[in-house]
């Protein structure tokens, strides 16, 4: 199937399982905190999909979209939700702490920063087995604040790592805006002064953000240094939590709008449509998603808590 | 059999398990530099390269992620500390999210790593170069904690620790790194949570940690010669602790000592003691004592040093009064001094 259409699938699988967490979230029967992904969809299904299945990505308490765009499992995910027995982390994680290596989804932490330098290991490892693998580690700006996020930069350009370094930069830190935590103008200007591969790229096209990201594999395949690829975007809604707050003060209405107006989601369906794709083509693959994201809520709902002894499983002795 | 020295007995731990499993690697500041941490990673860049033993930036705590990142690739990352105190530049990766890889992904990713370190101690370390802290990974689940007493405990413990499936902190006291004693040749394991007797006796239990178990067979030989009879056991995994060997010894004697190479507030000592106190109250003759480090930073001037650190000394005082004996004469002992063993300047 052309690429065009698969990352529209990618997308539209995140935004309308999001939707579909806005409808039951407020039943109190999902007990974890939701760091939404919404407004951020076309890097994560961007970049995914320059990856093969066996690459592995690491994410951050924001990884719904990560987690759907690198294994597609609604179902899985639904049942971590909700805490059940059925989930392949049985309530360990939740939201905040995903987990698919199979599908390499390799994990994601809710400490800002810190699962970067261990995707940096990841990366090193693939890299003394020569299995050609890449990995891929998503963060916020709020993550560049970090010691951490530095001393790694450093090391992967050091050891020449092959790892993408995805910044997604909303210009918040839960609320602090970038000028109150800079003390510098231009965050890819100064990676730029590292041995690494800098791209950068405005984000809610998703066809754009792909192309972006295999130039930065090529370059980094070619010249064997990391990749750091900076993609604004917007948060559509609050820090944690399922609704708007732009009357909280801290940011304004109207920029949300303009972000609006070029979202990732629709914007990719109007390109299919301009570019001579059936409406109903669409509508059939929409709803086949839908369905399934439907029938994964509701197994996830119906389907039992696992045992207390969970709990002292998995914990070393 | 054979005599090597604690040091010795490390190395050779790294050197045979490198030799047995290509995963392994062995990283940290120093490791391949002139000075070999102490010694104990003598011969392994020779050897097993630069990919398998290598340096880094100073970026402790990146670098304890990268580790988790290897280990949970299939590597076994072994890194090292030269010093206890720098652990706290890790306590990131450490606390939240090595402890907690394997029981956050439900088992699907496993943390294999060894993290060495050492507690220094002596000739003005002060206070930023002597700390011990393993009381603090072991409160947290997830964590195993090794403190190698004797250099069969050095070896034998960290080829287990290369071998466990779980993130492992080996704790390795300085001074003990001169101590010599019986190693085979040969590759072997000791099991984590088998306390060590290191002597039997039938009037007190000293629970002895690290280099206090130096100053516990000190303090036994000098008062052995007034016909008391001290038993002495060691831990050596504090995480898992094993603490059945010491009750079955406390319930025998009736008294209990627990000397802590560590501060005693909120330590290991005070773990060991409510752990016996819930099992041996009835036979307990006297209160558990414990001895540990003062409540203090650790100062650089040799006599505030002095008054600092625990000996052999406190420990025959605190025996005596226990068992209700007058103070033994302690002239033409000789205790241990690391000024014999060590000059300065560092």
């Amino acid at each position: 199937m052309c690429l065009g259409i698969e990352l529209y699938k990618k997308m539209y699988l995140i935004r309308k399982t999001e939707e579909t967490i806005i409808k039951y979230y407020p039943e109190d029967e999902m007990k974890t905190p939701m760091h939404m992904s919404m407004g951020e969809e076309a890097i994560v299904a961007g970049v995914c999909q320059s990856l093969s299945h066996d690459d592995q990505v690491f994410g951050t308490y924001r990884s719904h979209a990560l987690f759907l765009a690198k294994t597609g499992d609604v179902c899985d995910f639904f049942a971590e939700m909700y805490g059940k027995d059925t989930a392949r982390l049985k309530g360990k994680g939740g939201s905040m702490h995903m987990c698919a290596p199979m599908s390499g989804f390799m994990g994601s932490s809710a400490i800002v920063a810190s699962s970067i330098p261990v995707a940096l290991g990841a990366a090193y490892a693939n890299k003394r087995a020569g299995n050609n693998k890449i990995v891929a580690t998503f963060f916020g700006d709020g993550a560049t604040d970090e010691g951490v996020f530095w001393e790694s930069m450093n090391i992967a350009c050091l050891m020449k790592i092959p790892i993408i370094f995805i910044c997604e930069d909303n210009e918040f830190a839960v609320h602090t805006p970038g000028t109150e935590r800079r003390g510098y103008s231009s965050l890819p200007d100064i990676i730029a002064k590292f041995n690494c591969n800098v791209l950068k790229g405005v984000a809610t096209d998703v066809e754009e953000i792909y192309q972006t990201t295999m130039e930065g594999i090529n370059l980094m395949r070619k010249n064997q240094m990391p990749v750091f690829l900076h993609f604004k975007y917007y948060r559509y809604l609050e820090h944690v939590g399922i609704f708007e707050d732009f009357d909280a003060g801290y940011r304004e209405k109207e920029e949300f709008l303009k972000w609006q107006s070029i979202d990732p989601v629709s914007r990719q369906r109007s390109n299919l449509l301009s570019n001579g794709y059936d409406e109903k083509e669409i509508e059939n693959l929409e709803n086949e998603i839908d369905l399934m994201i439907k029938t994964s809520i509701m197994k996830a709902k119906l389907s039992p808590f696992c045992d207390a002894e969970e709990l002292f499983r998995e914990v070393c002795r | 059999m054979r005599q090597i020295t604690y040091c010795d007995a490390i190395n050779e731990a790294m050197l045979q398990e490198m030799e047995r499993d290509p995963q392994i690697f062995v990283y940290g500041l120093g490791v391949p530099d002139h000075k070999r941490i102490f010694g104990s990673t003598k011969g392994l860049v020779e050897i097993f390269g630069k990919d398998r033993c290598f340096d880094m930036p100073l970026s402790e705590d990146a670098m304890s992620g990268f580790g988790l990142g290897a280990a949970i690739n299939g590597m076994k990352p072994v890194y090292i500390h030269i010093r206890a105190d720098f652990l706290l530049l890790c306590m990131n990766q450490l606390a939240n999210m090595i402890s907690s890889y394997r029981y956050s992904s439900n088992g699907m990713l496993k943390a294999p790593m060894v993290i060495r370190v050492i507690m220094g101690r002596g000739w003005g370390q002060g206070h930023q170069h002597s700390k011990s802290l393993y009381s603090m990974f072991s409160h947290i689940p997830g964590l195993k904690v090794v403190l190698p007493t004797t250099p069969y405990d050095a070896k034998g413990l960290l080829i287990s620790a290369i071998r466990d499936e779980d993130p492992v902190l080996v704790f390795e006291h300085r001074w003990l790194y001169w101590q010599t004693g019986e190693v085979p040749e040969k590759s072997y394991t000791i099991p984590f949570g088998q306390p060590n007797v290191l002597r039997t006796g039938k009037d007190i239990t000293i629970v002895a940690t690290s280099w206090m178990n130096v100053e516990s067979v000190k303090a036994a030989d000098i008062l052995e010669k007034r016909g008391i009879s001290v038993e002495i056991i060691d831990p050596r995994t504090i995480a898992p602790f094993n603490v059945e060997p010491i009750i079955n010894s406390v319930n025998k004697t009736g008294h209990c000592i627990v000397a802590d190479n560590d501060w005693v507030e909120y330590g290991f000592s005070a773990e060991a003691a409510a752990l016996i106190y819930s099992k041996c109250m009835g036979n307990l003759k006297s209160p558990i004592a414990r001895i540990g480090f003062a409540f203090t930073p650790c100062p650089t001037a040799r006599h505030l040093e002095n008054a600092f650190y625990p000996n052999a000394i406190n420990i025959i005082r605190c025996i005596e009064e226990k068992l209700d004996l007058s103070p033994t004469d302690l002239t033409g002992e000789d205790f241990y001094s690391h000024e014999n063993r060590f000059k300065g300047p560092f």
